[in-house]
C-alpha cells in the first residue's frame, strides 16, 4: 500500500427532501487499499456509494475518484471503476465467454485482449469446460466468482462492490475474498460494503456508517483498541446501538 | 459502433434462446391474421330460421323457395301457429321467423298490400339488421320480377356498386385492423418488457456504471424488435396476399415508408412505458391494458369510430393505431398516395417526437 490517494470526499452529502441520506462525508481512501463501508441497513452506505460511482449526484460536498470530479467527469470515473452490485449482474442466458465479451466491449477492449483475458481468467477460475455454458447454469459461488472478475476485467483503477459475499456459502467466501487480496495485491482499490462483520476483519480499514453519518474510521486492529472490544461486532454494536433509523 | 454491435448481437441471443418469447415475437401475428381473417367474419351464412304461412299460395310458396336456395338462410322448422313463433326462439334454435298473412297471393294481386312479418332475435342487434335485410332483399328481387312487364309510375331503381371491396370481403379491414394491433403490441410490449427486465435483474445499474452511453443501451434494445417487426410485416403481407387473396392496390414503398413510421412510434411508446414501471409484470399489464383494449375498441377497427359517443371520439383520435390503420387502408386497399394521407403521418411523426421526449425527460429525473 502506498499514499497515493484514489477517492477523496469532502463533506459529501445527499439529501431527498428532509431526508438527509448520508451526510457529511469526508474520508480518503488510498491506492490498493481494501476498504470496508460498514453501517446497518439504511444507514446511507448504498446512496453513498451511488454517489461515489457516478449514478447520483450528490447535493453537496465534493468528491475526487480516481482523479475526477463526481460532478463534471462522470464518464472518465466509470472508465476508471469497476462495479458489482447486490444483485447478481451477469446475464444468466448467456454463456461465461458471452458475458465475458460483452463486459470486454462495453470498456471497449480490443478482441484480442478480450480472448487472451478470456482464456487467462478460465484458467485461473477453473471454468475453461464451462466457457460455452450459460451463466444461469453455474452453481451461485461461481456465479459470484465470475461477476468479481468481470467487474475487474477491464483492470479498473478502483472496484466498487455493494455486499458481494450476500448468500454465499463460507468457503466461497474465504475464495472470494483471496480474489479480492489478489485483486489488491495487483493495485487494484478495493470499495467493499458488507455487513459480515468477520469480512470487516480482513479490510485495510473500514469505516463505520449510521444514520447516514461516518461514526468511526480506522483500521480493525485500531478500532478494536479504541472501543476496547474484542471483535469488529462488538465495535460495530456499540456504534449502531446509538442509530435511530431501522430498515 | 462496436459497443452497438456487441449489444444487438446480446439481445438477439436473450430473444432467440427464449423460446417461448419467440413464440409470441413470430406466432402470434400469423394465429391473430388468421383468426380475424377467417373465424370473426360479419358476414352470415346457413343461418335457421322458421316459416308460419297462412296463406300457403303460390306467392308464399315462390318466397319461401328463394329464401331456402339462397346461401344465407336453411330453413329449420315449419311452424303452424303463432305461439309456436316464440317457443322456437326461447329454444335459441332459430334467428329469424317469417310470418306470412293468410290470403297473400290475394292480396298480393288485388289490393297490392300483402303483408309478410319478419321477426328476428334482436339480442344480437348487427345480425339481426343482416338477416332481415337479407330477406328484403329477397321479397323485394321478386316482387321486381312481378312487375317485369309492367310500366310503374315512379320508381327508383338504385345500383350499388361496393368500391375497393367488391365482395365485400370482412378480411380487407381485418388485415389493416391486425397489422396495427400487432406491430404496437410487439414493439412496444417487448421492448418495454426487456428494458424493465435489466432494471428488475440489476444489470441496467451496472450498465449505467460502466461507460456505455444510455442511449446506446436504449437503441441496441429497439433495433432487433425493430428488425422482427419487419419480419412480421412481412409474413402479414404474405398471409394477406396468398391466403386473403388481398392485393396491395397502392405503392408498396410508401406502405413500408408508414409502417417503419409506426413500428418507431410503437417502440418509442415502449421506451416510454419502460420508463414509467420497474417491473416486468407491471410492463406487461401496461402494455396489454393500456394498448392492447383502446386498439381494439377505440382504433376504428373492430367498431366505426364515428359511431361513438363524442368523448370516445375525441379520446380514440390519442391512439396511434387509429391513424395508421387509416393510412394503410388508403395505401393498401384503396391505393392513395403520400399527398391524401400526410396528415395522419405527420400525426404519428408527432406521437412519436413526444413519446421520446418525455423517455428522455425521465430517464434523466431517474439518475438524479
Amino acid at each position: 500500500m502506498n499514499n497515493e490517494i484514489v477517492i477523496k470526499t469532502d463533506k459529501l452529502t445527499k439529501e431527498f427532501g428532509d431526508f438527509i441520506a448520508a451526510n457529511d462525508l469526508t474520508f480518503e481512501v488510498y491506492k490498493g487499499e481494501i476498504f470496508g463501508f460498514l453501517g446497518a441497513n439504511g444507514a446511507g452506505k448504498t446512496t453513498a456509494m451511488k454517489m461515489l460511482i457516478g449514478i447520483s449526484k450528490p447535493s453537496s460536498g465534493d468528491a475526487n475518484i480516481a482523479g475526477f470530479d463526481v460532478y463534471k467527469d462522470t464518464e472518465n470515473i466509470k472508465r476508471s471503476i469497476g462495479y458489482m452490485s447486490q444483485k447478481f449482474s451477469l446475464y444468466e442466458d448467456l454463456t461465461v465467454k458471452e458475458n465475458l465479451m460483452l463486459f470486454g466491449g462495453i470498456y471497449a477492449l480490443s478482441d484480442k485482449v478480450i480472448k487472451s483475458k478470456t482464456e487467462e481468467l478460465l484458467e485461473k477460475l477453473g471454468l475453461q469446460n464451462d466457457a460455452n455454458k450459460l451463466v444461469g447454469s453455474l452453481p451461485l459461488g461461481w456465479k459470484q466468482k465470475l461477476a468479481f472478475s468481470t467487474a475487474i476485467f477491464h483492470t479498473p483503477k478502483i472496484v466498487f462492490l455493494d455486499e458481494p459475499t450476500g448468500g454465499v456459502d463460507p468457503i466461497t467466501r474465504r475464495q472470494f475474498w483471496d480474489m479480492i487480496y489478489e485483486a489488491a495485491h495487483n493495485g487494484i482499490t478495493v470499495f467493499v460494503t458488507t455487513h459480515y462483520m468477520d469480512e470487516a476483519e480482513y479490510c485495510d480499514r473500514v469505516s463505520i456508517m449510521v444514520d447516514g453519518v461516518i461514526k468511526a474510521l480506522d483500521s480493525p486492529a485500531e478500532l478494536k483498541k479504541q472501543f476496547n472490544a474484542k471483535s469488529m461486532d462488538d465495535v460495530f454494536l456499540m456504534l449502531a446501538r446509538s442509530a435511530k433509523r431501522g430498515d | 459502433m462496436k459497443q452497438l454491435l456487441t449489444f444487438v448481437k446480446k439481445e438477439f441471443h436473450h430473444i432467440l434462446r427464449d423460446k417461448r418469447s419467440m413464440l409470441v415475437l413470430l406466432g402470434l401475428p400469423i394465429v391473430q391474421l388468421l383468426i380475424f381473417g377467417f373465424a370473426i367474419t360479419t358476414e352470415t351464412r346457413n343461418c335457421n330460421i322458421a316459416i308460419l304461412d297462412n296463406s300457403k299460395d303460390e306467392a308464399t310458396q315462390n318466397i319461401i323457395t328463394r329464401i331456402e336456395s339462397s346461401t344465407y338462410f336453411d330453413i329449420y322448422e315449419t311452424l303452424y301457429s303463432n305461439d309456436q313463433i316464440e317457443k322456437a326462439f326461447k329454444t335459441g334454435r332459430i334467428k329469424l321467423a317469417i310470418v306470412f298473412q293468410p290470403n297473400f297471393q290475394n292480396d298480393l294481386l288485388h289490393t297490392n298490400k300483402a303483408q309478410m312479418q319478419i321477426i328476428t332475435d334482436a339480442s344480437d342487434p348487427n345480425q339481426a339488421n343482416t338477416l332481415a335485410n337479407y330477406v328484403s332483399a329477397i321479397v323485394r328481387e321478386y316482387q321486381q320480377e312481378l312487375n317485369q312487364n309492367k310500366d310503374l309510375p315512379y320508381t327508383i331503381k338504385t345500383e350499388i356498386r361496393m368500391l375497393y371491396n367488391p365482395q365485400l370481403k370482412g378480411e380487407y379491414s381485418s388485415v389493416p385492423g391486425v397489422m396495427g394491433m400487432i406491430l404496437l403490441l410487439i414493439s412496444a410490449m417487448m421492448t418495454s418488457i426487456s428494458i424493465v427486465k435489466e432494471k428488475e435483474l440489476g444489470t441496467m445499474e451496472v450498465l449505467l456504471v460502466s461507460p456505455m452511453k444510455p442511449a446506446i443501451v436504449i437503441a441496441s434494445k429497439v433495433i432487433p424488435y425493430f428488425i422482427v417487426s419487419l419480419v412480421n410485416v412481412v409474413t402479414i403481407l404474405l398471409i394477406s396476399n396468398f391466403v386473403f387473396g388481398i392485393p396491395i392496390q397502392g405503392s408498396f414503398i410508401l406502405l413500408s415508408f408508414i409502417t417503419i413510421i409506426y413500428i418507431i412510434c410503437a417502440l418509442s411508446l415502449g421506451i416510454l412505458i419502460s420508463t414509467l414501471t420497474s417491473s416486468q409484470q407491471a410492463a406487461m399489464i401496461i402494455s396489454l391494458m393500456g394498448l392492447m383494449l383502446p386498439v381494439v375498441m377505440l382504433s376504428g377497427y373492430a367498431f366505426p369510430v364515428a359511431n361513438m359517443p363524442l368523448i370516445l371520439q375525441i379520446i380514440s383520435n390519442i391512439v396511434p393505431a387509429k391513424w395508421y390503420i387509416i393510412m394503410v387502408k388508403d395505401v393498401m386497399i384503396k391505393g392513395i398516395g403520400l399527398s391524401e394521407i400526410w396528415k395522419e403521418l405527420i400525426i404519428i411523426l408527432g406521437m412519436t417526437t413526444f413519446f421520446l421526449l418525455v423517455s428522455i425527460k425521465r430517464f434523466k429525473v431517474r439518475l438524479q
